[in-house]
């Protein structure tokens, strides 16, 4: 359990510093082309290999961290302000307002997450921006709807009632003790809600709707190597390691914090 | 025959749970175990059936079975066959995804080669022999569908479906309603009439008293003491024993101390800790006059009342209401209160009146509306018809702080915000939400806990701590009335015992009024000046308390008295 935890955030810590400081760890160009060393595979001199032009991978893996966290916490930031509206509305507001939130929420989740994702693609187009935006309203239905949960069970929890009989007014209970309660339950959600959004950030890259080619970013990594796939596995297998290392660490860590608030 | 000797049991290197004790149970014998939570009495009683998860030593036999080398297969045979087992959870231990039947047949598909038809048989002769009504209908029903009264016949029935020789009972009677559980307990005697040995296991001497011939008191994982229940409940000789003896609040008059002061932060100068004389427990039983009682060491808020025993002097107190308002001292009136839930009547023309600094009692069983009478009073829900005036003024919820009525809860936990200490807690009652961070120190002797409980968070605290705090923040604002809906129901007898007394010295000190629920006829009457007997919805009878229990004019109520269980 705790030895997991510690795992994780070694790894999560890792990929922070390869996001906010890449050249401490790989201080050569991720760019930079050397059309004779293309194809090499993975020796001490180029740990994961190279790919087509000569470039180091390990130095992309480590330069697409950025931009792949970048990615997967914008949409799941994207995401959760949504919902969080979404799921106060719905949880808080008249019973006219919760109807008509949760039927629109079943709605969206008619869709399957990734397929409203490309529908908003299609209409705005490809690219890091549109990507972003896409899975984070992709994410937000699932979100929105286990906010108005947590925030139907806690508006019915006995504090609530007992803040009620000390006089305390509806505004103070919803400030003071309803939204510090539903966010702590939020924060652990966020948490894993993080690697499934790099995973999906990184499935539109792939399919070149995000980050387009030669950009560092695991997923256009992985769409640049598939042509290569049965060949030089270690340019896809590397950023492919990565992105699901990152969603592990992120769900382990998460499942940690939910066990310890829960005990 | 089972015989314990030497049973210790510890978990992974921590002190032992239980710790050498010796015992036996005879066919056709009940022995009962009492103890307070935490002192080792449910580890034994699974232990007993290999089910106590530690590492077990000593020997436990089963005539000439050890038990405590037995292995899985041996256990299989011994498990429901030769010792039966019924529960506490008679809320939680069916599968609500099951019909009782299927729940009260596995022991018969296990463990016999009985044909569908005729183990459908025996399931219907098994429930109608633990008295419950109508079998074949609720043979097909599921747990959600059953009273719990009904529900914990049926784990009787599923315990005893394969005629083992021993029962254990862990804590059978302890969530039920009174009646209910007379019901539960004269079933349990019927089977030891005929012949099965029964372990009951409880926290409370009264309900042990009713059914057990030999008891043993443990504390700690000890026996500290065991004998016939005669004996024990006569001629105690260990002070625990005398101190759960004492604590029963059935027959202790109103004012009389239950417990001995707790040893907890009482040193403070504002504590008005009880008096330093040696505890009147055992003497102040028996006795119908009311014990020798401290003056009230503090010179009460506002408190017109006389401090001491007899309340009765208080004037106007006989006859509620009488005076012309500018000198009434009801504080609290309700009438005609109506409240519907769909086609259900949840109260149905309830009315009352409390008066300055006493304690109006509401006894009822599971149903009878209480609660919902509770949250009238303290509009959280609004009647359907009737009024609720606070000093004769009507209200409705608005202005609460002037309203100064505060409450008490059953689950005193679920009532603090849990990412609060218990400093914050009182802290916010206190300042009126304004801060988390006042000194509450005062606060807490006042209701006996020790300051340093400040910094923890309630969940780490006892059930008896959680209540005290619960009690600190309510009174934080200077309440004049106190609802108390059901505060010590989930407390063992001891914590209860202190509970009781706690409210009743801030009562004395503070002059505040009770309106106190319950569904413990001898809690109530010992808490109460005047009660309201209620049954689905309705005041069946209402007076006095001596006068209500001492010449009950209903039926009901009679019922009630028969069933609260005393040590007498």
């Amino acid at each position: 359990m705790k030895i997991r935890a510690i795992v994780a955030g070694a790894i999560l810590l890792f990929i922070a510093v390869a996001a906010l400081a890449p050249g401490v760890l790989a201080p050569t160009d991720p760019l930079a082309i050397h059309p004779l060393e293309s194809f090499r595979p993975p020796s001490f001199e180029h740990l994961f290999g190279t790919d087509e032009s000569g470039r180091d991978i390990l130095t992309r893996v480590i330069h697409g961290a950025g931009a792949s966290l970048l990615i997967g916490l914008s949409a799941t930031a994207i995401g959760v302000s949504i919902a969080v509206v979404l799921g106060l509305l719905a949880g808080l507001g008249p019973r006219w307002l919760d109807f008509g939130t949760t039927r629109f929420l079943e709605v969206l989740f008619a869709f399957p997450g990734l397929l409203f994702a490309l529908l908003f693609i299609v209409i705005y187009g490809p690219g890091i921006v549109t990507s972003t935006i896409a899975v984070g309203l992709a994410t937000a239905p699932g979100y929105a709807r286990i906010i108005r949960s947590t925030v139907l069970q806690v508006r019915r929890a006995p504090y609530l009632e007992a803040a009620t009989v000390l006089g305390r007014g509806r505004a103070y209970r919803i400030v003071h003790h309803l939204l510090p309660n539903v966010a702590g339950s939020l924060f652990v959600l966020v948490t894993l809600g993080i690697g499934q959004s790099i995973v999906w950030a990184s499935s539109l890259s792939y399919l070149g709707l995000g980050a387009v080619p030669p950009a560092p970013e695991w997923g256009a990594m992985l769409s640049a190597g598939r042509t290569y796939i049965t060949s030089f596995w270690w340019m896809t297998f590397f950023p492919g390691a990565f992105i699901v290392l990152t969603a592990v660490a992120t769900t382990l860590l998460g499942r940690s914090i939910q066990d310890r608030t829960r005990s | 025959m089972i015989s314990v000797s030497d049973l210790t049991v510890r978990f992974a290197r921590a002190a032992p749970v239980v710790d050498g004790i010796s015992f036996d149970v005879a066919p056709g014998e009940c022995f009962a175990i009492v103890g307070q939570s935490g002192s080792g009495k449910s580890v034994t009683a699974r232990s007993l059936l290999g089910l106590s998860g530690g590492t077990v030593s000593g020997s436990v036999f089963l005539d000439s079975v050890d038990l405590v080398n037995a292995s899985a297969r041996q256990w299989r045979s011994i498990r429901g066959k030769e010792i039966g087992f019924v529960s506490q959870g008679a809320l939680v231990a069916l599968d609500p995804l099951r019909t009782v039947g299927r729940e009260v047949g596995d022991a018969l598909r296990l463990h016999t080669s009985l044909s569908a038809v005729e183990q459908s048989a025996r399931i219907q002769s098994l429930l109608s022999s633990v008295g419950i009504p109508d079998p074949s209908l609720r043979a097909s029903q599921r747990a959600d569908e059953l009273s719990g009264g009904l529900r914990q016949r049926a784990i009787i029935a599923s315990a005893i479906a394969l005629q083992p020789r021993f029962l254990i009972a862990d804590e059978p009677t302890t969530a039920l309603d009174s009646t209910v559980a007379a019901g539960i307990l004269d079933l349990l005697e019927s089977l030891r009439a005929s012949g099965t040995g029964i372990l009951l296991i409880s926290h409370d001497l009264a309900t042990v008293s009713r059914l057990a011939s030999r008891v043993a008191v443990m504390q700690g994982g000890r026996i500290v003491e065991s004998g016939t229940v005669d004996d024990v409940l006569r001629m105690p000789r260990h002070p625990y024993t005398r101190q759960l003896i004492a604590a029963v609040p059935a027959g202790t008059p109103r004012h009389a101390p239950l417990a001995p002061p707790p040893r907890v932060g009482n040193s403070g100068p504002g504590a008005a800790a009880p008096p330093a004389q040696p505890s009147p427990a055992v003497s102040a039983r028996p006795g119908p006059s009311f014990p020798t009682m401290p003056p009230a060491t503090r010179p009460g808020v506002g408190n017109e009342g006389p401090g001491a025993a007899n309340p009765v002097a208080e004037p106007a107190v006989e006859h509620p209401g009488a005076p012309g308002p500018e000198f009434s001292t009801t504080v609290l009136a309700a009438t005609g209160l109506v409240r519907r839930f769909g086609p259900r009547l949840a109260v149905d023309d309830v009315g009352f009146q409390l008066e300055r600094g006493r304690t109006l009692g509401i006894v009822g069983e599971s149903g009878s509306g209480k609660t919902t009478v509770a949250r009238l009073v303290l509009a959280l829900d609004k009647p359907d018809a009737g009024t609720v005036e606070l000093f004769g003024r009507p209200w409705a919820g608005r202005d609460r702080r002037e309203a100064r009525i505060g409450a008490i809860y059953q689950d005193a936990l679920s009532s603090f915000d849990p990412r609060l200490t218990v400093g914050q807690i009182l802290s916010d009652a206190q300042t009126d939400g304004r801060s988390r961070r006042a000194d509450v120190s005062e606060l807490l002797e006042l209701v006996g806990l020790d300051p340093s409980i400040a910094a923890r968070r309630p969940r780490i605290l006892s059930g008896g701590q959680q209540q005290r705090v619960s009690i600190a923040r309510a009174i934080a604002p200077s309440p004049a009335i106190l609802v108390c809906d059901e505060p010590v129901s989930s407390l063992d007898v001891i914590a209860q015992a202190q509970v009781l007394d706690l409210l009743d010295k801030l009562q004395r000190e503070l002059g505040m009024s009770y309106l106190f629920i319950s569904h413990d006829l001898g809690v109530i009457r010992h808490m109460s000046d005047d009660v309201l007997v209620m049954r689905d919805g309705r005041v069946l009878e209402s007076g006095p308390t001596e006068d209500v229990f001492g010449a009950p004019q209903h039926d009901y109520t009679r019922a009630l008295i028969a069933a609260a269980p005393t040590l007498d």
